[in-house]
C-alpha cells in the first residue's frame, strides 16, 4: 500500500484564499514579520512542548487512577497543540524544519518556552498549581489569537481554545479544593504558589517581538491579557482560601535572562536530555 | 488503461460510514462527523478530515483506515487533506451516533455545554461538583457525579452512577 500524503502540513493555499485582504500568508508575509513570528510560534509551541512533557512525567505516578489519567490527556492535548504551532514556525522559517525536528534537534538555548513550565513538578499540588498559573494565562492567550490577522494562527487558536478551556476548569477545580482542603493540603498549595508566583510575570512581559506582532494584528500585547489572567487567579485563589503573594519579584524579565529570549533554568536540559535522547543518538530513527 | 466510472461522492460517504473510528468502534467516522469533504478533483479522491483532538492518537490510524477503506473499493487516486478550521465540535456528532454510544455505555454530549474557560464571576460553583446532569447509559438514572474532568480518552469524562454504582465515560461537549 502507498504511503500516506503528508496531512499534517497545513494546506498553506487553502488558507491563503481564506485570508482577509491584506492579512499576511505563507506566500508574501512581510518580510520583517516573518523573523519575529517564528519566534513567537516557537514560544507558544515549546511552552505547550515543555508543558506537556514535563505533565506527562506523571504517567503510572500520580496519587490516584483517574488523576494519572486526567494528566496523561492534559499532556497528549499540549503535545499535539505543539504539533500544530512547531509545524506552523517550521513553515513560516522555511528552512524545512518539521515539528518533530524543532522539538528533538534543538539544544537548550534554542527553547523560548517560558521558564514557568519548565519547573520541576514537585508534588502534585506544585504540578497542579503550576497548570493553574499557565491555563488561566494560555485561555487569554488563545482567545485572542482566534482573532489574529493571520489565518494560520487564528484557526490552531480555536482548535486549542476548546482544550485548553477543560484544562483550566479541571486545574482551578483542584486548587480550589485542594487550598479549601486539609492543613496539609492547603500548607502544600500555599508552598506551591509561593514558589511559581515569581515565575508568572514572564508570560506577560511585552519585548520587541511582541510589539512587532501586535503592531500588524498577529497576536496581543502579552501585557494587555494581564487583567483577565489576574482576575481569574485572584478569585480562584480567594475561594480556595489562599494568600495572593502580591507585588514579588519576577524572574526572566530583567537583564537577559528569560526563557523567552532562550536563557533557561538548569531544569530544561535535563527535560531535554530525556525527551530528545532518541533522535539525538538515532538521528531520523523511525518505527 | 481502463477507466473505471469515478463514484459518486454520496456513494463514497456511505463507504466511509462504514468505517470504525478506532478507539470506539461502535461508531463510524461520519456518525464522529470528521470526515468534513468528499469530492473528485479531476480524477483525484480529495477526502478532507478534521482532527477531534489536537493530540488525539487516533488521528493517523483514522488516515490509515480511510485509505484503505477506499482503496479496497477501487480507488487508487486518494488524496486526504486535514482541515482545522472550523474546529471539530461533537454538535457534529450524528443522531445515531449518539445512541449507538448510549448503548454501548458512553454517555453522548449535552450540546451546548463546552467549556469555554471564563471562570471569572463562577468559581464558587465550580469545585467538585458537575452543573451537568449525565444520565447513566445503563440504568437511566440521573443521580450521577463527576469523577474526573478527563476519562480514559481526552474526548471523554469520567462519571459514576449513585443508583446502580457503575463508572461510566460521558462523551464531553466540545
Amino acid at each position: 500500500m502507498p504511503s500516506l500524503p503528508d496531512v499534517m502540513t497545513p494546506d498553506v493555499e487553502r488558507l491563503a484564499a481564506q485570508a482577509p485582504r491584506g492579512a499576511p500568508t505563507a506566500s508574501h508575509i512581510d518580510p520583517h514579520l516573518a523573523g519575529p513570528l517564528v519566534e513567537f510560534l516557537m514560544r507558544t509551541g515549546d511552552n505547550a512542548l515543555i508543558l506537556g512533557h514535563r505533565v506527562s512525567q506523571w504517567c503510572g505516578h500520580s496519587p490516584a487512577l483517574e488523576e494519572d489519567i486526567a494528566l496523561a490527556n492534559q499532556a497528549l492535548d499540549l503535545v499535539g497543540q505543539c504539533q500544530l504551532w512547531l509545524g506552523l514556525a517550521g513553515e513560516v522559517e522555511g528552512r524545512g524544519r518539521s515539528a518533530d525536528h524543532l522539538a528533538y534537534r534543538r539544544d537548550a538555548a534554542a527553547f523560548r518556552n517560558v521558564l514557568l513550565v519548565e519547573l520541576p513538578n514537585g508534588d502534585f499540588g506544585q504540578t497542579l498549581m503550576r497548570q493553574f498559573l499557565f491555563d488561566a494565562f494560555h485561555i487569554e492567550l488563545l482567545r485572542a489569537l482566534t482573532r489574529s490577522a493571520d489565518p494560520r494562527v487564528a484557526e490552531i487558536a480555536a482548535k486549542a481554545q476548546k482544550e485548553v478551556a477543560y484544562h483550566l476548569e479541571r486545574s482551578a477545580d483542584l486548587v480550589i479544593r485542594l487550598g479549601d482542603g486539609t492543613d496539609e493540603s492547603r500548607a502544600r498549595m500555599q508552598a506551591a504558589l509561593t514558589y511559581l508566583f515569581p515565575y508568572t510575570g514572564e508570560m506577560m512581559h511585552d519585548d520587541a517581538v511582541d510589539r512587532a506582532l501586535a503592531d500588524a494584528g498577529i497576536a496581543p500585547l502579552p501585557s494587555s491579557l494581564r487583567a483577565d489572567w489576574d482576575r481569574t487567579v485572584r478569585e480562584v485563589l480567594a475561594e480556595a482560601t489562599l494568600t495572593h503573594p502580591g507585588q514579588t519579584y519576577q524572574h526572566g524579565i530583567a537583564g537577559q535572562g528569560g526563557g523567552k529570549r532562550g536563557v533557561h533554568t538548569e531544569h530544561l536540559g535535563f527535560i531535554l536530555a530525556e525527551m530528545q535522547f532518541l533522535q539525538r543518538a538515532y538521528p531520523d530513527a523511525t518505527w | 488503461m481502463d477507466h473505471a466510472p469515478r463514484p459518486d461522492p454520496a456513494e463514497i460517504w456511505g463507504w466511509l460510514s462504514e468505517v470504525p473510528d478506532p478507539e470506539i468502534p461502535v461508531i463510524s467516522l461520519t456518525d464522529l462527523g470528521i470526515i468534513r469533504g468528499v469530492e473528485w478533483q479531476d480524477d483525484t479522491l480529495v477526502v478532507t478530515v478534521t482532527p477531534t483532538y489536537s493530540g488525539c492518537p487516533a488521528t493517523s490510524i483514522i488516515n490509515l483506515d480511510i485509505e484503505r477503506a477506499l482503496r479496497e473499493r477501487g480507488i487508487d487516486r486518494l488524496r486526504l487533506e486535514r482541515r482545522l478550521s472550523p474546529p471539530w465540535t461533537t454538535d457534529w456528532l450524528t443522531e445515531s451516533g449518539r445512541e449507538k454510544l448510549r448503548a454501548y455505555g458512553i454517555a453522548p454530549p449535552i450540546d451546548g455545554t463546552a467549556a469555554d474557560g471564563r471562570l471569572a464571576g463562577r468559581v464558587s460553583r465550580l469545585a467538585g461538583t458537575s452543573n451537568l446532569v449525565i444520565a447513566c447509559p445503563r440504568c437511566g438514572s440521573t443521580k450521577t457525579e463527576k469523577v474526573s474532568q478527563f476519562g480514559s480518552t481526552p474526548c471523554k469524562a469520567s462519571y459514576r452512577c449513585t443508583d446502580c454504582l457503575e463508572p461510566f465515560d460521558y462523551f464531553k461537549c466540545i
